[in-house]
């Protein structure tokens, strides 16, 4: 801690030089109380062509000398106007070259303007929060591929042509209607209740509500509780994108999706047609190569009924083969020619060779042949023997 | 085109004909079948992911 260190040893006489004191001072108060709101009413306003306000504010029975360097107040509409009570966050320090007592304000909230709206959006917030808008679970989950999206905007606006050129590079198969609308002013409230309302009009399967970035201010109507309760109830899954990042609005909580910029909210709403084509191609070098697989499995079974076909041919050729065996070994059992190899003879009439099975049908003088094993000699009967 | 195409029902149906055909108990004749029905589907999404232009309209005053 730097506090106040009123006794430096390097001090022959023990005293403080005036900048060792402020500088001491401004230490102190700087590292005893941060930042800080302070409630009161503003006087003397001052504006220096730097663009820096100097003022002090006031209560009953004190006042502090106030600054706030134009980088923290252009974000304001306007100074507040002397006598106005404001609430200021501030960091309190000491003005070194004039030992004064100081208070840097960072943000000014006016009860008559500033002030007010906080009070209502956070009225309205705790409203919608009762209500369950808010709620995480009610959210919807975004069409994969919509066919139509809305976008809900001002016409001329840079954010129109930012989502507009995103939906049709990214996927130009879904069809764009906009619909245009007041984003900032007296009559944007009613405006953008009524484009909100008219999303149901459309064959949109999701909204785009967006608007560019702005001040506070100008984002304000996007703080409406109308505007946001008309929000929740499209009928469609919503984006939205207000102003930038850092803006976060009750539309925007009460959305399905919250996207940063208008670009963004445009993506969120549409896939990529080249990452789409990855997918379909994909799908196609998995179809052919399924096809591939089961044609090669076709080939193979195919050919494996042929080998089985021909082990089961030469199966049912050997089996009749055997029984061919088996007859023609019984066919040469019976042959009468089994009985000429033991000897025997038979006489066959001419002409037509039939077996003589009498001695009658020999008189003499006939001619027949003798059949034996080995061959036939031709005889003539000489009679009864 | 006529029809407008559904993606989301594309790019099931594609994923049908792919498990299928990735699958073991497909007769050879519907395999072929549905492998052509793939080729049809796939062609005619990449035309459409070629060929589509944005379609802008506003919202009229009568209307909206």
């Amino acid at each position: 801690m730097g506090g106040v260190d009123l006794f430096t040893p390097e001090m022959a006489d023990g005293a403080l030089s005036v900048s060792q004191l402020t500088r001491a001072a401004r230490r102190a108060v700087e590292g005893g109380l941060g930042g800080v709101w302070v409630v009161g009413e503003v006087s003397g306003l001052k504006r220096y062509q730097s663009g820096h306000w100097y003022f002090g504010l006031r209560d009953e029975r004190s006042q502090v000398r106030c600054v706030m360097w134009r980088s923290d107040n252009q974000r304001l509409p306007a100074a507040p106007a002397d006598g106005t009570r404001v609430y200021c966050l501030g960091e309190p320090t000491v003005w070194e070259e004039r030992g004064e007592f100081r208070l840097t304000v960072r943000e000014l909230l006016s009860t008559d303007v500033g002030g007010a709206w906080q009070i209502e959006l956070e009225r309205a917030r705790k409203a919608l929060e009762r209500d369950g808008l808010l709620d995480p679970a009610r959210k919807r989950r975004l069409p994969r591929f919509p066919r139509c999206v809305a976008v809900v905007t001002s016409r001329d606006a840079a954010a129109l042509q930012d989502v507009r050129s995103v939906l049709s590079r990214r996927w130009p198969l879904a069809e764009v209607v906009v619909i245009p609308t007041l984003v900032q002013g007296e009559q944007a409230e009613r405006d953008l209740v009524r484009a909100l309302r008219a999303i149901a009009r459309t064959d949109a399967d999701v909204a785009i509500l967006t608007r560019g970035g702005g001040s506070r201010e100008d984002l304000w109507v996007f703080n409406s509780e109308r505007v946001a309760r008309e929000l929740a109830s499209a009928p469609v899954p919503t984006i939205s994108a207000i102003g930038h990042e850092t803006d976060v609005t009750l539309c925007d909580l009460v959305a399905d999706h919250r996207a940063p910029t208008p670009s963004a909210a445009a993506e969120h709403a549409v896939p990529d047609r080249l990452e789409v084509r990855q997918i379909v191609d994909h799908l196609a070098r998995r179809a052919a190569g399924g096809l591939e697989r089961r044609l090669r499995l076709a080939r193979e079974r195919l050919a494996r009924s042929g080998d089985r076909m021909s082990t089961a041919c030469g199966h049912q050729v050997a089996l009749r083969g055997e029984r061919i065996e088996a007859f023609a070994g019984r066919l040469d059992a019976l042959s009468p020619l089994r009985v000429l190899s033991r000897g025997y003879a038979v006489a066959q009439l001419e002409p037509d060779g039939r077996a003589a099975r009498s001695a009658d049908q020999l008189p003499p003088g006939t001619a027949f042949r003798v059949r034996l094993a080995d061959g036939s000699v031709r005889a003539e009967s000489l009679g009864p023997a | 085109m006529s029809e407008p195409i559904n993606f989301e029902d594309e790019l099931r149906r594609l994923e049908e004909i792919v498990r299928a055909l990735e699958g073991e108990d497909l007769e050879l004749g519907d395999a072929l079948t549905l492998f052509e029905e793939g080729v049809e589907r796939v062609r005619q999404a990449r035309d459409l992911l070629r060929e589509a232009e944005a379609k802008v309209r506003e919202l009229g005053d009568g209307v909206a």
